[in-house]
């Protein structure tokens, strides 16, 4: 701990107004502390809505619009063909159900950390592929980890056209 | 000079040097390694425990954390990539509360907190069974010694060696 004394001709140690110097230091350091909370939860609310929470359908829906647009001859969805996706591997060593086992009504398991994952299957779990934004995120993640690429719009429909297939 | 400016100098003199000294304070509470860590963002939070622990900040010193937070494209093997805004936010948080001092602050070049030489001298009386132990596994898996890890507390005298 720091022990210099400031010096005072008027009998008051500037410091004596303060009977714990630990406590205004831990004062301090909260006051600080939620500042930076405040000026931080104000910037982020302030660009506005966040992305409204969508239903799975209609994220399949966009998946197969754009589907659509990228894919000559497009034929639609297919879970068969998500299903058969899903439990392949794609060059590398892990494929979807490394982490999210091949029954994705129940949790997975991170393959690495052995982290536990929540269902998969949005009739196990109502949270999944209602953020466009989380399920982007995911599946360039986990493409990129499984088949060494982005998936296609394609490839991602069919997928969760298997996931959307399967009732508890 | 009167009387009153005189006094007006030597107030501020004063409270400037208070002012000071409080920060020193901070800082020296800031830096203490004894003190479990307590400070938390949600961003971070949310993101890092989606696939393991939420290693707390102050385990690796801030350039590690930069250079790891520049890699999450190749994230120990995997692809761990975010929006630039909450990698933004999430690399704020970890190098404002990275570790500090002479040992927890050097950067000793490896992104692996058990490869610190730090984590490595507080683990050395470990013996190597332990590690192997399938309730363990991975020196990575805190929690399987130190029960209050994902709160950030370490304390020595709480660990359990599972057996």
């Amino acid at each position: 701990m720091h022990t210099f004394r400031i010096c005072c001709n008027k009998g008051v140690h500037p410091l004596a107004y303060f009977p714990d110097q630990n406590a205004v230091a831990i004062n301090l350091q909260q006051l600080l502390r939620s500042a930076a909370g405040l000026l931080l939860a104000g910037s982020l609310a302030l660009p506005g809505l966040e992305a409204a929470a969508a239903a799975p359908a209609e994220i399949q829906k966009s998946l197969e619009t754009a589907a659509r647009a990228s894919t000559p001859g497009f034929g639609g969805l297919s879970a068969e063909r998500g299903q058969r996706f899903f439990s392949s591997t794609h060059g590398n060593d892990w494929s979807c159900t490394s982490c999210h086992t091949p029954t994705p009504l129940a949790p997975g398991k991170h393959a690495k950390t052995g982290r536990e994952i929540a269902p998969l299957a949005p009739a196990a779990n109502p949270q999944r592929f209602t953020d466009a934004a989380k399920v982007e995120k995911w599946f360039n993640r986990n493409c990129n980890d499984v088949l060494g690429r982005v998936c296609t719009a394609q490839e991602k429909g069919d997928v969760l056209a298997y996931l959307m297939s399967l009732a508890k | 000079m009167n009387n009153t400016s005189k006094r007006w100098i030597f107030d501020s003199v004063v409270w400037s040097a208070s002012l000071l000294f409080l920060f020193g304070l901070l800082l020296d509470n800031a830096l203490a390694d004894s003190k479990g860590f307590t400070a938390s963002n949600n961003t971070w939070k949310a993101e890092c425990a989606s696939c393991h622990m939420a290693y707390p900040p102050n385990l690796l010193p801030a350039p590690a954390w930069r250079r790891l937070m520049a890699g999450l494209d190749k994230h120990f093997g995997t692809d761990a990539s975010i929006d630039a805004r909450s990698a933004a936010e999430i690399g704020a948080f970890l190098e404002n509360n990275s570790g500090q001092g002479k040992r927890r602050g050097s950067d000793s070049g490896t992104l692996r907190i058990t490869e610190t030489p730090w984590f490595q001298r507080k683990h050395d009386e470990v013996p190597a069974s332990t590690w192997k132990n399938p309730r363990v596994q991975t020196a990575a898996n805190c929690s399987a010694c130190h029960a209050g890890a994902e709160r950030g507390d370490f304390d020595e005298h709480a660990v359990r060696i599972p057996r």
